[in-house]
């Protein structure tokens, strides 16, 4: 899911925005979603009738679907062969904000984008401005709670959950818990990706640290102040961790998203050995993606067709080969459907059935108290 | 002679014009340059910073008085200042030595062009070339380290305010090389041979003849270095992420983080940087008056 280092960085950049908005989620009672209830259809995965509205449709428009993100590469690929509706892709860089301004601004015209992929605080946006119509896809029971609008006016698609990325070239025992970052083999090793007052998976790990040192969503604190102990051990090596000193080994151990941690694992296997650890012993700390349809969307068979395809086993198992954990991740777990192979790729499944997300307010609350203590209590 | 007078037109009744209208082809565009980059923008920071959901409001600006950011000016003023001065001291040294005649003949070319280069390697690659030599894990570090020596042990850290004035001085020192030469290359030869006839000890000469003539350079040379570090933002963010707060990293949490989103704290901020910058001019200018009262 992410090739090219400058690239990258501005796509890492732009989806953690999103994910950090991620909040909002817990406030699931959107108004917007109640105005239109009736209107979701529940459909098959391989209902005949959608399959031949969405053809003669003729087309979908999709946008800010990086190709070698979430293997939306594939995704897009696999649509296009198993239902033969070419898929127009714009701007595959966008922001959640960008999309959204798409849906308001290409109303009405045949460009417009169909579908949205965006994080949790623009879903609630744009659910809340109208620009959505509800729609529950079949598998739609299957979809954790915490992760959609009730009224189906969004819904989660893939998510994440923090992690330790470990370079086993240089760190020899690996750490398994938030606890065991502060042991001494660790001196100068434990890197973020920079300021969690402005890099969305450093305000992840402070959280996630929060939620194992006796904190809440409600209350970082804890977790500034695992890193102010942490810095104070000589441990939090306070350099902004790239991928490319992951690698070389100048921040062996960086706390970051588990699916930047398991590419670069990819990446570097059979030069340096990267292992993704979701930490023990603890809640652990997660952000996803929502779907949503536009209320004006020029296709909405092909969209409704691509949402069953994206939900179904087969579309939820792409997002899990890009690494980003699909939200039925756990039901497919429970059902044997994922392969041993990919199992075998990934950090243990436990974790991910329970996942806390932040909500909008909680997001809001922790911003205030990291940017009034972060610098004044983390010192190196 | 001003420039008008230089030439003299063949017409006399062109006389007027011909200080005009050349000056306007070279100046207008560079007036236009100024007034979309920098009037323009530092007026829609003015604007921005006084900006408020419902019309004008002080309180951005106001922010600026609070606790974190009075801290990250602190530290930004302290480390510009500090890092100028090092810059200043050993660039100009430097610089003096590499000059002396008797100095081998390539030696001032190689340190020149490397200069160039230093001086203009900044931002991530120079954080990162500090983080693998002298960071916690750094080949230095661990060098030293088993040879006996534990420089984090004894209370050296890249990732403090120490530590960045001596990342800081490697594009510091060479900058100041290359402001300074020029400079040094006006003090003439004969005004030191003149001193000494005159019984100066070298001593004498440095403070009556060579500084007093440096001076006004060796100011205008400082106040480049400090505005250099000022707005230094990449490096010190990839060396710190920020646990030590400074003014440019502050403005980019608040207007392209990805955490929160504050565009007016951005601009108050930003203004802050502005009305530094021009005190520390106005202290500049002023001194410059009084110091380079005689060479006029």
């Amino acid at each position: 899911m992410t090739d090219h280092g400058v690239r990258r960085a501005a796509r890492a950049g732009r989806r953690e925005m999103l994910k950090l908005g991620a909040g909002v989620l817990g406030a699931a009672l959107v108004p917007g979603a109640l105005l239109l209830p009736g209107i979701a259809r529940a459909a098959g995965a391989t209902d005949a009738a959608l399959i031949k509205a969405a053809k003669a449709e003729g087309r979908l428009n999709v946008i800010a679907l990086p190709p070698d993100w979430a293997n939306y590469g594939a995704i897009i690929d696999t649509f296009q062969k198993k239902y033969g509706i070419p898929i127009s892709s714009a701007a595959p860089d966008d922001s959640s904000a960008q999309e959204l301004q798409s849906i308001r601004s290409l109303k009405r015209q045949s460009r417009g984008p169909d579908v949205v992929d965006v994080g949790p605080a623009f879903a609630l946006i744009g659910a809340n401005e109208g620009l959505f119509v509800p729609y529950k896809v079949a598998t739609w029971d299957s979809i954790p709670a915490t992760m959609k609008d009730p009224g189906g006016l969004w819904y989660g698609d893939y998510f994440g959950l923090m992690s330790f990325g470990i370079n086993r070239s240089v760190v020899k025992t690996a750490p398994q818990s938030w606890a065991d970052l502060k042991k001494p083999d660790y001196k100068g090793m434990v890197a973020l990706n920079g300021s969690p007052l402005g890099a969305g998976a450093a305000f992840g790990a402070v959280m996630a640290a929060s939620l194992a040192s006796g904190g809440s969503l409600d209350d970082i604190g804890p977790g500034i102040t695992f890193f102010a102990e942490l810095a104070k051990l000589g441990n939090f090596n306070p350099s902004a961790a790239t991928s490319a000193s992951l690698v070389s080994g100048q921040t062996p151990i960086v706390i970051n998203w588990d699916y930047l941690n398991l590419a670069q694992a990819k990446k570097s296997k059979g030069m340096t050995p990267i292992d993704t650890v979701i930490p023990a012993h603890s809640k652990p700390y997660g952000a996803f993606y929502c779907q949503a349809i536009s209320k004006f969307a020029p296709h909405p068979q092909a969209a409704r067709l691509w949402q069953e395809f994206l939900y179904s086993d087969e579309g939820q198992l792409l997002f899990l080969e890009g690494f980003a954990h699909p939200a039925r991740f756990s039901d497919m777990v429970k059902r044997g459907v994922v392969s041993a192979a990919l199992m075998a790729e990934l950090p243990p499944a436990g974790p991910y059935a329970a996942a806390a997300f932040a909500d909008n307010d909680q997001t809001k609350k922790a911003q205030q108290a990291l940017a009034a203590d972060w610098t004044k209590t983390v010192k190196a | 002679m001003t420039p008008g007078g230089a030439r003299i037109p063949s017409r006399p009744g062109l006389l007027s014009r011909a200080g005009g209208v050349p000056s306007l082809i070279f100046v207008g565009p560079f007036l236009l340059y100024v007034t979309a980059f920098l009037i323009l923008p530092a007026g829609m920071l003015l604007l921005e910073a006084f900006a408020g959901k419902n019309g004008p409001t002080l309180s951005y600006v106001a922010g600026l008085g609070t606790g974190p950011t009075l801290v990250a000016f602190r530290n930004s003023l302290v480390l510009s200042a500090l890092s100028a001065l090092v810059g200043l001291v050993a660039g100009g040294l430097g610089a003096y030595f590499v000059m002396r005649p008797g100095m081998p003949r390539g030696l001032r070319s190689l340190v020149t062009s490397f200069s160039a280069v230093a001086a203009n390697f900044a931002g991530v690659p120079l954080a990162f070339a500090f983080i693998a030599t002298l960071g916690s894990l750094g080949m230095i570090t661990t060098w030293l380290k088993s040879a006996g020596i534990d420089l984090y042990g004894m209370g050296f850290s890249l990732y403090s305010l120490p530590g960045l004035v001596l990342v800081y001085a490697y594009f510091q020192i060479p900058l100041m090389i290359i402001v300074i030469t020029p400079a040094l290359e006006a003090l003439r030869r004969e005004w030191r041979e003149a001193a000494e006839n005159l019984g100066a000890s070298s001593w004498d000469y440095w403070r009556l003849v060579g500084l007093p003539i440096l001076l006004p350079g060796l100011l205008s040379a400082y106040i480049l270095l400090f505005g250099n570090a000022f707005s230094a933002y990449a490096t010190p963010y990839a060396l710190t992420s920020g646990i030590i707060a400074l003014v440019p990293v502050e403005i980019s949490n608040v207007l392209s983080g990805n955490v929160m989103l504050s565009p007016q704290t951005g601009a108050a901020l930003a203004l802050g940087m502005i009305v530094v910058m021009v005190v520390v001019m106005g202290l500049y200018a002023a001194l410059l008056r009084r110091v380079g009262r005689w060479t006029r």
